[in-house]
């Protein structure tokens, strides 16, 4: 609706019913210049850098390990991230990640809003490089319009082609980039461009690059408005403290050009009605109509106003961020809290406290973990088996994750049950002992079945420990307490 | 809805609806575009899946489709890559005797795999998941104790050819006499055996009544369980000195061993199965903890690598 513009009434409604279905308005954000800009700029370099050149970064792990810093190996189900190997049980400390992600967008949302919409959202960053693509390629605001109203010229058909042949380039290098994350990146490389990688890579990249192509290329601020839920979630985030991009309407309204307010001088706000603030949108909405669920919050309007502000010799600020209780105080004189006060009450303090204490608790747990470990399965079928001696064995699955990439020498060891013997599918109960040497190959599952026999005499149901200890310097294990079963009497 | 009172709405300037349930209204927001090509996408790939795939269900089957596709198609087509991939390890133990097996750890792996699954289909039936036996019935093939031999040779001799099979010559067979039935002893004899092989078996002291069992045992019974009662394999004729008894040690369930024995039946699966499968078959019961070595064990354990089968 148009600035001004008197309500429809009911009545002109039912000549002219609502359309089903509406065509998307084009946005063709005008290039503008200021802190919030560059801020903007160096956080797409930081992002875009992170996520195309993760995946080379190399990294020593010895012979048995891949050499990528960053890698996702689900073939062999290993997650490698810099000197943390994670492997799958352990799978909890990537679901701490993803709690410590949840907590983390509540924090910034209660304390700036929508700072993840606006500035690190891929949806955002990508939409902000393909319409600098734009503005290469068509030129600016001005020419962009005039260029999509116009008819199919040779030049417009020269420029279209040349920005969706750049369009389909980036978007081809994003879903390029992702699957170097899942193997190792120059040999997969190699592969793709030789043919050799496996299929799966190539639907991956054919889909992504698609998914960019219209996500960041045709839909863009419309995903924002219409697909995403996060924007509905962070309405519920924020309260009267969150810092939200706001058009101080008290200090410009009534709006008016700068002659008519010289011509009438006190009649006037400072608003100058030149539209900067709606021309730089990346979503197309007009900041004057207050918060609305368009506004990402990337505070392009924020330098639009700053610099026209500049430019007629007024302060600036007429569009500044501000909480909901800064616009109240400030509506009837006052003035706002500190930002540092803003920033830092009980909502956010907690939230804060929390994501640390994850961390923390996560970065204790990753320094205390065992790389050797050991878990034992009790057979089912037979539960025990009578030996012709009047002994009873027991049989074990035993399984001895070796968690470093370097081979390991271990003893498994049986306490807790006199007059046990244990031995393995290779040995025999007559060179039996308590304990059973193995060399363990390195980053890898052993798998073996465990005999343990005792005499006959015995409870029918007895509790002993499995323990499992490194023989080569680190005596570090674990240990499990399993059942041992005997015929009950009678049987 | 007779009064539908359609309105602009102040605060979005989007028409609403007209409904109105206790002050609550609905906006008319207009669909985007995109939503609407979206759904023509949508039905064009349907009208595509009902050509190309299975689609209209008829009385007896369903359109087939141009493509040809079924999920039982998908099946045999799982089924031959599986066998291909197998095929190596198949030949492989192929030209293996089983019992040089144990020196190649991968292959006496793999057969033992393959003869679980194996066992799972045809055996469990009688000797129980994990060949636990049933008590009374079937001996357990976990234990340290075996009628007809417990290396992998002969455990692949009795998977093969059978115990007590009346049309195959190659067979396992004895017959132990029904001594009670056939009037061979009387009941008093048939209770001094008795007496007497539990004294050999340690659960009674020596008396009168084993002493005069022993004579009757050395007369009757040691041709086949030996003259101290150690069992011989070549009859199948099971240790009478051990802890494991199958159809029981208690002096009841002696006594009616002896007046009619079980001379159990197992089938012989060289008419059923191929070699290699009981090749398999026979590791996987060697492997239940009970096989008997003739040859030195090959490590202290099975040690996967990075990416082998089964790893987690």
């Amino acid at each position: 609706m148009k600035d001004g513009e008197p309500l429809a009434s009911p009545d002109d409604l039912s000549g002219q019913p609502a359309p089903l279905y509406e065509a998307r308005k084009g946005v063709y954000p005008k290039a503008v210049n200021g802190p919030f800009r560059r801020f903007k700029w160096a956080i797409m370099a930081v992002t875009l850098a992170i996520y195309y050149g993760t995946p080379w970064i190399r990294w020593d792990r010895g012979p048995y390990a891949p050499d990528q810093a960053v890698l996702v190996d689900l073939a062999n189900r290993r997650f490698y991230m810099f000197q943390i190997e994670i492997w799958p049980h352990e799978f909890y400390y990537v679901a701490g990640l993803l709690i410590m992600a949840g907590i983390g967008l509540f924090l910034v949302t209660s304390a700036v809003g929508r700072a993840w919409c606006g500035y690190a959202c891929p949806q955002t960053v990508w939409t902000d490089l393909f319409q600098h693509v734009d503005r290469l390629v068509d030129g600016d605001r001005n020419a962009q319009v005039r260029l999509a109203k116009g008819p199919w010229t040779f030049e417009k058909m020269v420029k279209r082609g040349l920005k969706y042949l750049i369009y389909l380039a980036i978007a081809f290098w994003t879903g390029g980039a992702w699957i170097m994350y899942f193997a190792d990146a120059p040999t997969l490389t190699v592969d793709f461009w030789t043919g050799q990688a496996a299929l799966v890579a190539y639907g991956t990249v054919a889909v992504l690059t698609a998914t960019t192509f219209i996500l960041g290329g045709f839909l863009r601020e419309q995903v924002c408005v219409y697909m995403c839920p996060w924007p509905r979630i962070q309405t519920a985030m924020m309260d009267e403290k969150s810092l939200l991009v706001t058009y101080k309407d008290w200090r410009g309204e009534p709006r008016g050009s700068v002659k008519k307010a010289q011509a009438h001088p006190g009649a006037f706000g400072d608003c100058i009605d030149c539209n900067q603030c709606v021309a730089v949108c990346p979503t197309g909405i007009d900041i004057r109509e207050g918060p609305q669920i368009g506004c990402i919050t990337c505070a392009l309007c924020i330098d639009a106003c700053d610099g026209v502000m500049a430019q007629v010799g007024r302060p600036r600020g007429l569009i500044d961020y501000c909480t909901l209780d800064d616009a109240a105080t400030e509506k009837v004189g006052g003035t706002g809290q500190p930002i540092r006060k803003t920033l830092t009450r009980p909502r956010t303090l907690i939230y804060f406290g929390v994501w640390i204490a994850i961390g923390a608790a996560m970065l204790f747990s990753l320094g205390q973990r065992t790389r050797l470990d050991l878990a034992v399965q009790h057979e089912r079928s037979p539960l025990y088996v009578q030996l012709s001696d009047g002994h009873v064995r027991n049989n074990y699955t035993l399984k001895l994750r070796n968690m470093e990439t370097r081979p390991r020498r271990v003893a498994v060891t049986v306490s807790g049950l006199p007059g046990a013997t244990v031995w393995t599918e290779g040995g025999t109960r007559e060179g039996a002992g308590q304990e059973i040497r193995l060399m363990l190959s390195p980053d890898s599952v052993a798998r073996l079945k465990l005999f343990i026999a005792a005499p006959g005499a015995g409870p029918a149901r007895q509790d002993f420990t499995i323990s499992t200890r490194g023989l080569d310097g680190d005596p570090r294990g674990d240990s499990d307490i399993i059942q041992f079963d005997r015929p009950e009497a009678g049987q | 809805m007779a009064d539908l009172k359609q309105r602009i709405d102040e605060a979005t300037g989007t028409s609403t609806v007209g409904h109105e349930w206790d002050g609550i209204e609905e906006l008319d927001t207009p669909m985007p575009r995109w939503w609407l090509w979206t759904f023509y996408a949508t039905i064009v790939w349907g009208l595509a899946y009902v050509v190309l795939y299975p689609a209209w269900p008829l009385v007896n089957s369903a359109t087939e489709g141009v493509l040809g596709w079924s999920s039982r198609g998908d099946l045999e087509k799982e089924m031959a890559a599986d066998a291909k991939r197998r095929a190596p390890t198949v030949r492989a133990i192929a030209a293996t005797a089983i019992a040089d097996l144990p020196a190649k750890p991968e292959l006496m792996q793999a057969a033992v795999q393959g003869g679980g699954a194996a066992f799972r289909v045809h055996c469990v039936q009688c000797h129980g998941a994990g060949g636990a036996g049933v008590k009374n019935l079937y001996p357990s093939l976990t234990d340290d104790d075996w009628l007809w031999g417990g290396d992998l040779s002969a455990i692949e001799y009795t998977v093969t050819h059978g115990i007590r099979n009346p049309d195959h010559k190659a067979t396992r067979t004895s017959l132990m006499p029904a001594f009670g039935r056939d009037g061979i002893l009387d009941a008093a004899q048939i209770g001094d055996v008795v007496s007497f092989v539990r004294m050999i078996s340690g659960q009674e002291r020596p008396g009168a009544s084993s002493a005069r069992g022993a004579t009757l045992f050395a007369d009757n019974c040691a041709v086949c369980h030996g003259a101290g009662g150690e069992g011989g394999r070549q009859f199948g004729a099971p240790k009478l000195t051990d802890a494991i008894w199958l159809y029981g040690g208690d002096r009841d369930s002696l006594t009616a061993t002896v007046n009619q024995p079980r001379n159990g039946v197992m089938p012989r699966w060289n008419n059923r199965l191929d070699p290699v499968t009981i090749k398999m078959l026979s590791a996987y019961v060697y492997s239940l903890g009970g096989g008997e070595k003739g040859l030195a064990p090959a490590s202290g354990g099975a040690v996967e690598g990075r990416g082998a089968v089964g790893q987690p």
